[in-house]
């Protein structure tokens, strides 16, 4: 690595990176996912915990995850496309999918919460200083309830690649945050979905800090022509499948929240 | 139902980083107010969220999900449109510039006699490639706390780390996400020694 020039940005390059993140990947094989401790995500070195998560049992309210429902929830909250004076600029798409327990069981009736960058690559954040137009009808935030068979469905706009600062000329694959919970505490999760085919996933620390090939594919959603519609939009598909305490008590979690 | 899985769990989906831009789409008005400030019974819950080098988080995102005072579970919806008299037992605070974060909440009580109450705590952020599971439990019932399995099974030095302090408005809990006094996070994944 000592031969590998320093680019003008005083980054390291990609391909310092990516020789981190193909030994990492050798070394740490099928542990726990994602990676706490994965340097080639440079701020993250110093904000993971250096012991491992301790094991405890879970108490009552871990075996309860908080309680959603229709006065939450707007319906209009699951179309990213409305609420500008005009449509906004990309690709408009749907995105729908199946939240499901370890069990298969599913998630009905609970929040999910998205955002994302526009269709250049663009978030409406004051932090993001990427060169790439905002968009006036377009937020990129949404929120919506799953229904009683676990499915949540948006229509958005497919978002662009953006530029980050974690290395010379690294660039984030398209993504949409998700933000979801179960029935349980444990439940919990924050992730991000990806576009099938996308060049940039084997460049990109965040998603290769899942060091399972197969627990990374859970996190691409797939094209799905009976999800598009003619004339209108493009459709994905991507389920979910939310881990915890194996469900254990999941009985209770049930029929109590209508 | 023919779609539950009968043999092994099937794969779960990871998480990734919340990342830097989380700010339109988590918070929300009344996020972090679970009563409203002032309100009887209303204490304050605050703390700094800090890196390995001591400095604050301007962009960490914490939860909370707790009892009520008399250690019942809320199962209220209304947590994103609140209505300033249900208590539904969850909140969301981003943290300031300077790496704190503030909830105005009632204090949880324990879920049966003799055990300890706690808020069961969620910390997200940039930099932070997975949520971290945590708890903050009252420091008064000196008993319940030494009797708390998890407590149990710590060294001292880093059962400290899960339990509050007072302060004139209610309750302080610092989260240190690495080194010196490093909180305890928890892997909440299944039970191991008992069957609830
Ligand atoms: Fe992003």
């Amino acid at each position: 690595m000592n031969s590998t020039p320093v680019p003008p940005s005083g980054l390291e390059s990609q391909s310092v990176v990516s020789a981190e993140i193909a030994a990492i990947e050798q070394a740490r094989g099928a542990a726990p996912q994602p990676a706490l401790d994965y340097p080639p995500y440079r701020s993250s070195a110093l904000r993971h915990p250096t012991k491992d998560p301790h094991h405890t049992d879970p108490e009552a309210i871990e075996r309860w995850a908080p309680c959603f429902g229709e006065r939450d929830v707007d319906p209009l909250e699951a179309d990213l496309t409305v609420g500008g004076a005009g449509e906004p600029i990309g690709e408009r798409m749907v995105v729908t999918g199946r939240v499901t327990d370890d069990r298969g069981r599913p998630v009905r009736r609970q929040l999910v919460e998205i955002w994302q960058a526009n269709a250049g690559g663009r978030y409406v954040h004051k932090r993001d200083r990427h060169p790439a137009p905002l968009d006036p009808n377009f937020t990129g935030a949404g929120r919506c309830l799953t229904d009683d068979d676990g499915y949540y469905r948006f229509q958005t706009i497919k978002p662009g690649p953006y530029p980050w600062r974690n290395h010379h000329n690294a660039w984030r694959p398209a993504h949409i945050h998700f933000s979801l919970f179960g029935t349980e505490f444990a439940q919990r999760l924050v992730t991000q979905m990806y576009f099938p085919g996308d060049p940039l996933f084997a460049l990109d620390p965040i998603l290769q800090s899942v060091t399972d090939r197969r627990d990374r594919e859970m996190l691409v959603a797939a094209y799905d022509h009976d999800v598009t519609t003619h004339e209108w939009a493009t459709g994905y598909r991507w389920d979910i499948v939310l881990g915890g305490a194996h469900g254990t008590l999941m009985e209770n979690g049930e029929g109590d929240d209508a | 139902m023919s779609t539950i899985s009968e043999g092994a769990p099937l794969r779960t989906t990871p998480g990734q980083t919340v990342g830097p831009f989380f700010h339109y789409g988590l918070p929300y008005d009344g996020d972090r107010d679970l009563v409203p400030p002032g309100s009887a019974g209303a204490v304050r819950l605050t703390g700094l969220v800090t890196d390995g080098a001591g400095n604050g988080l301007p962009d960490a995102l914490v939860e909370v999900w707790q009892t009520r005072p008399d250690g019942s579970v809320p199962r209220e919806p209304g947590s994103l449109r609140r209505d300033g008299w249900t208590f539904t037992g969850f909140g969301r605070a981003s943290t300031g510039r300077d790496g704190r974060y503030t909830f105005s909440t009632l204090e949880p009580g324990p879920t049966e006699p003799g055990a300890a109450a706690f808020f069961a705590v969620t910390v997200f952020a940039r930099g932070l490639t997975d949520r971290l599971f945590t708890r903050a439990y009252l420091p008064d019932d000196a008993a319940a706390l030494a009797a708390d399995r998890l407590l149990a099974s710590l060294p001292a030095e880093r059962r400290s780390t899960l339990v509050a302090r007072r302060d004139g408005q209610g309750l302080v809990f610092d989260i240190r996400l690495q080194g010196e006094g490093e909180t305890v996070f928890l892997d909440l994944s299944g039970y191991r020694t008992r069957t609830p």
